[in-house]
C-alpha cells in the first residue's frame, strides 16, 4: 500500500460518498450551511430527502414547501447543516414564501446556495438562478428531472451552462438517486474554496443606472466593508424595496452573520 | 454617541438611494426583469438542445386536455373523489370489526382480570381500563383502517400530479368570488389537514385574498373528519338501502358532504370579499406539473408514517384523558344519576331544537382538543349511559353493515334518528377548527380578531344549517 493510493481514493468522489453520513435532524457543530432554493416542483425537497435521510413529505404540485426544513449530513469529514427553502419563481416579488427564501440567502449567508433547476424548462427556471446569483457568490446548480428531459428528448450541454453561469453544474435524477453524490461533491469543493465561482452578472444594463450603481455601491461597502452583496443591495435600494432599505435603515444589513438569529422570520 | 453617527449614515445612503431615483426614472424595475429574462433566453439557447424530433404522442397533453376540459374536469374530479371513498369504506368495514373485537372483545377482559387478580381498587380500574383504555381501543379501531386506505390513496394522486389539475378546474370559480385562484390550492392542502392548509395560503401574496383563504380552509374536511364522516355514512345513510349498495351510497353521501364544504367555502369567501374584505382578485400563473408515475412503495411508506401514524398517534394521546373524564363524568353520580346524563338532559333542551342531541354536544364539548375521537366519545357515551353492562357489547355491532336491524334497535335507544346522522354530517363539517388548527390561524394572521371570526363563524353556520335542516324535517315529514 503506498501513499499516492490513499491521496487518488480521498479524491475520487466515490471514496467520499462512502463516507457520508445522513444526519437527519441533527445539526449540531455544523462547518458549513448548504441553501436549497429553486422554482416550485423541481424536486427540491427530493435533493434534500436524498441527502440528510429525512423523510420531508414530497408532493407534484408547486407551493408545497411554504416554511424551511432543516437537516444534516457529513461529507468527507466536514459537517454540512441543510436548509431546504420554499419554491419561488423570483426573489423580486412580495409574497411570504419568496421573502423566507429571499431573506434567507441574503441574511443567512449560507456558505453554498444550491439552486435546483428542472431540465426540462431551463429557461424559465434561469431567471431564479440568475437572481441568486446577483445575490450571492458561491453557487451550485442542480440540473435536475435529467430523466424527464431525456423522456421528452432534450439534451443540455451542462458543461457550458456551467463555464455561462460561472458556477458548477450537475445534472441529477433524484428521485433515482442519480448524480447525487456528484452533487454532494460540488457542494464540497465550493464549500473549502477549491472552486471558485466566477459567477454571471446580469449584462444589458443601462448606462445611468450601472452610474447610479456604482456610486451607491461605493457608500455601502465603504459602510458595510464585510458585506459580499453590496452591488445588489444598490440595486435594491434603487429599486425603492421597503424591506431593504429598512434593514439598511437599522443596521441590521451590516451585522451579517453565520447564526441563526439572523434569519429572519 | 457612536450609536447615533451610525443611524445618520446609514440614513444618508438611504436618502442617497432615493435622489438616484429620482434621477434613474421609473423604468428600473422593468429594465432589470428585461435583461434577466434576455440573459435566461440567451443561455438556455446556446446549451438546450433536442434530440431528432419531438415526440408525437404527447402524454401529459392528452391528460390534461380531458381531467381540465370545461366539460369533463368536474365530473372526473367527483368520480375520483367517489371511487376513493368508496374504496375506503368497502375496505375499512372488515378490519374495523376484527380490530374491534381484538381490542374490546379480548383484551379488555384479560385487564379487567389482571386488575382483579392485583385488586386495582374498582375506581382506578374504571379510570384506566374502562376509561381509557377503552376510548383508545376505540379510536384504534374506528380511525386506523379507514386511514390506513384513504391516505395512501390521497398521497398517490398528489405524487402523480393531479392536485394542481384540481386547482386548476376551481381557479375560475375562486376568481369569479373576488378570492384568489390559488386558494384552490390550500383548498386542496387542507383536505389533508386545516393547519397544513392554513400555513399553505403563505403562497397567496395579497394580504387580503390570504384572509380569505385562512378564513374558509376549515370549509376542507380534514383528516380528523373523514373518519367521522365514513363512519357516520355507512351507519346511517348506508343502512337506509339494501347492503349491496350501501358502500355506494355511503360514498355519495361523503362525496355530497366534501362538495358542500368546497361550495360554502365559496359563498364565505364570496361574502368576505362583498364586506369586510372588499377588492378585485389578483391574476397569478398557475404551473401545471408534468404527471410523473408515482413510486408505489415509497408512497406507502411516507402517507403511514408522516399521515396514518402521526393523525391516530395525536388521535390516541387525546383520546385517553378524554376516555377518563367520560368514564368520571358516566361514573359519578349526584343525585342517584351520573354526571354525563345531567350534562346530556341539559343539553337535550337546545341540541334536540337542532336536530343533533346532548350525547353529540358533551362529546364535541370534551373533544375540543382534537376532531378525531368525536366518534369515539360519542360511542362511548351512548353506550355507557344506556347502561349496558358490557361496555364492549355494541362496539362490534356497530361496524357491521349487514347488521341494519341491531344498529338502527341501538341507536334507536340512543334517540338517534336518520336526521341526527345527517345533522352530525352536516356539523362535523362546520363547527370550530381543532386547537391546532386555531393556533396555526393565529400564528399566520398575528390578530386575535381574525382568529376568533375564523373560530366562531363555522360554528354560527352549522347552527343555522342543522337547525333549518331540522324545522324542513319535522315539517314535511309531519311531526
Amino acid at each position: 500500500m503506498s501513499k499516492m493510493e490513499n491521496n487518488n481514493c480521498a479524491t475520487c468522489p466515490a471514496h467520499n460518498l462512502a463516507n457520508l453520513t445522513k444526519l437527519g435532524v441533527d445539526m449540531t457543530n455544523f462547518d458549513y450551511v448548504v441553501a436549497l432554493a429553486g422554482n416550485p416542483n423541481t424536486g427540491k425537497s427530493t435533493v434534500f430527502n436524498n441527502m440528510t435521510g429525512l423523510r420531508q413529505h414530497t408532493g407534484n404540485w408547486p407551493g408545497k414547501t411554504v416554511g424551511r426544513a432543516e437537516g444534516g449530513f457529513i461529507y468527507a469529514d466536514k459537517r454540512f447543516k441543510i436548509v431546504d427553502l420554499p419554491g419561488t419563481y423570483s426573489l423580486l416579488s412580495t409574497s411570504t414564501d419568496e421573502e423566507i427564501a429571499r431573506d434567507f440567502i441574503l441574511f443567512g449567508q449560507p456558505d453554498v446556495t444550491v439552486i435546483v433547476v428542472d431540465a426540462t424548462r431551463l429557461e424559465r427556471n434561469l431567471n431564479l438562478v440568475l437572481q441568486v446569483l446577483e445575490i450571492t457568490e458561491r453557487a451550485v446548480v442542480c440540473l435536475n428531472l435529467m430523466d424527464e428531459a431525456k423522456r421528452h428528448k432534450i439534451q443540455i450541454d451542462y458543461r457550458t451552462l456551467s463555464k455561462s453561469l460561472g458556477v458548477p453544474v450537475v445534472p441529477t435524477s433524484a428521485r433515482q438517486g442519480d448524480g447525487i453524490k456528484e452533487l454532494l461533491n460540488s457542494i464540497y469543493q465550493v464549500s473549502i474554496g477549491e472552486y471558485k465561482c466566477k459567477p454571471h452578472r446580469i449584462s444589458n444594463e443601462i448606462k445611468n443606472v450601472s452610474n447610479a450603481v456604482e456610486k451607491l455601491n461605493r457608500i455601502i461597502s465603504e459602510k458595510f466593508p464585510q458585506l459580499p452583496n453590496t452591488r445588489w443591495i444598490a440595486l435594491r435600494l434603487l429599486e425603492g424595496d421597503q424591506k431593504i432599505i429598512d434593514a439598511v435603515r437599522s443596521g441590521e444589513i451590516g451585522s451579517l452573520s453565520r447564526s441563526d438569529e439572523m434569519v429572519v422570520k | 454617541m457612536m450609536n447615533v453617527i451610525n443611524r445618520s449614515k446609514n440614513e444618508l445612503i438611504i436618502s442617497e438611494a432615493s435622489k438616484l431615483r429620482w434621477e434613474i426614472g421609473e423604468n428600473l424595475h422593468d429594465s432589470i426583469i428585461e435583461s434577466i429574462y434576455m440573459d435566461a433566453e440567451k443561455i438556455s439557447g446556446k446549451v438546450v438542445s433536442f434530440i431528432g424530433e419531438k415526440p408525437k404522442f404527447d402524454f401529459d397533453r392528452i391528460v390534461d386536455k380531458i381531467v381540465t376540459s370545461k366539460w369533463t374536469g368536474f365530473p372526473i374530479m367527483f368520480l375520483i373523489l367517489a371511487f376513493v371513498f368508496w374504496l375506503t369504506i368497502v375496505g375499512s368495514n372488515y378490519p374495523s370489526r376484527l380490530l374491534a373485537s381484538f381490542f374490546v372483545d379480548t383484551i379488555h377482559p384479560i385487564l379487567k382480570d389482571y386488575a382483579n387478580i392485583i385488586g386495582l381498587p374498582l375506581f382506578i380500574g374504571g379510570v384506566l381500563i374502562d376509561g381509557a383504555y377503552i376510548s383508545m381501543a376505540w379510536v384504534v379501531s374506528v380511525m386506523l383502517p379507514p386511514m390506513a386506505i384513504f391516505f395512501p390513496m390521497f398521497t398517490l394522486l398528489e405524487d402523480f400530479g393531479y392536485l394542481p389539475r384540481v386547482a386548476f378546474n376551481m381557479d375560475n370559480l375562486y376568481r369569479r368570488v373576488g378570492a384568489h385562484g390559488k386558494q384552490a390550492l390550500t383548498m386542496s392542502m387542507g383536505f389533508g389537514c386545516n393547519a397544513a392548509g392554513v400555513i399553505a395560503t403563505r403562497i397567496i401574496d395579497s394580504p387580503r385574498e390570504r384572509l380569505i383563504a385562512i378564513i374558509t380552509n376549515n370549509f376542507s374536511l380534514c383528516n380528523g373528519r373523514w373518519p367521522t364522516q365514513i363512519l357516520i355514512a355507512t351507519i346511517f345513510i348506508g343502512s337506509l338501502v339494501p347492503p349491496v349498495f350501501g358502500g355506494l351510497i355511503s360514498a355519495a353521501a361523503v362525496v355530497a358532504i366534501a362538495l358542500l364544504g368546497i361550495f360554502l367555502s365559496l359563498v364565505v369567501s364570496w361574502g368576505l370579499s362583498k364586506t369586510v374584505l372588499k377588492g378585485e382578485a389578483s391574476a397569478f400563473s398557475l404551473e401545471l406539473p408534468p404527471y410523473r408515475p408515482p413510486r408505489i412503495l415509497q408512497t406507502l411508506y411516507t402517507s403511514l408514517i408522516d399521515r396514518t401514524i402521526f393523525v391516530l398517534g395525536r388521535a390516541v394521546v387525546f383520546a385517553i384523558p378524554a376516555g377518563m373524564v367520560i368514564w368520571l363524568v358516566s361514573n359519578i353520580n349526584v343525585n342517584e344519576i351520573s354526571l354525563a346524563e345531567h350534562f346530556i338532559k341539559w343539553f337535550d333542551l337546545y341540541a334536540l331544537i337542532i336536530g343533533l342531541n346532548g350525547v353529540i354536544v358533551l362529546a364535541y364539548v370534551i373533544a375540543i382538543p382534537a376532531n378525531e375521537i368525536v366518534i369515539p366519545t360519542i360511542l362511548m357515551l351512548t353506550i355507557l349511559t344506556l347502561g349496558i353492562s358490557d361496555v364492549g357489547a355494541g362496539s362490534g355491532i356497530l361496524f357491521e353493515l349487514d347488521n341494519a336491524a341491531d344498529v338502527a334497535s341501538i341507536l334507536h335507544a340512543g334517540g338517534w334518528t336518520t336526521l341526527t346522522g345527517i345533522n352530525l354530517m352536516l356539523f362535523s363539517l362546520l363547527h370550530n377548527p381543532c386547537s391546532t388548527t386555531i393556533f396555526t390561524i393565529y400564528k399566520e394572521t398575528g390578530s386575535i380578531k381574525w382568529t376568533l371570526i375564523s373560530t366562531i363563524l363555522p360554528i354560527l353556520m352549522g347552527l343555522t344549517v342543522c337547525f333549518f335542516l331540522t324545522q324542513i324535517w319535522r315539517i314535511s315529514s309531519g311531526i
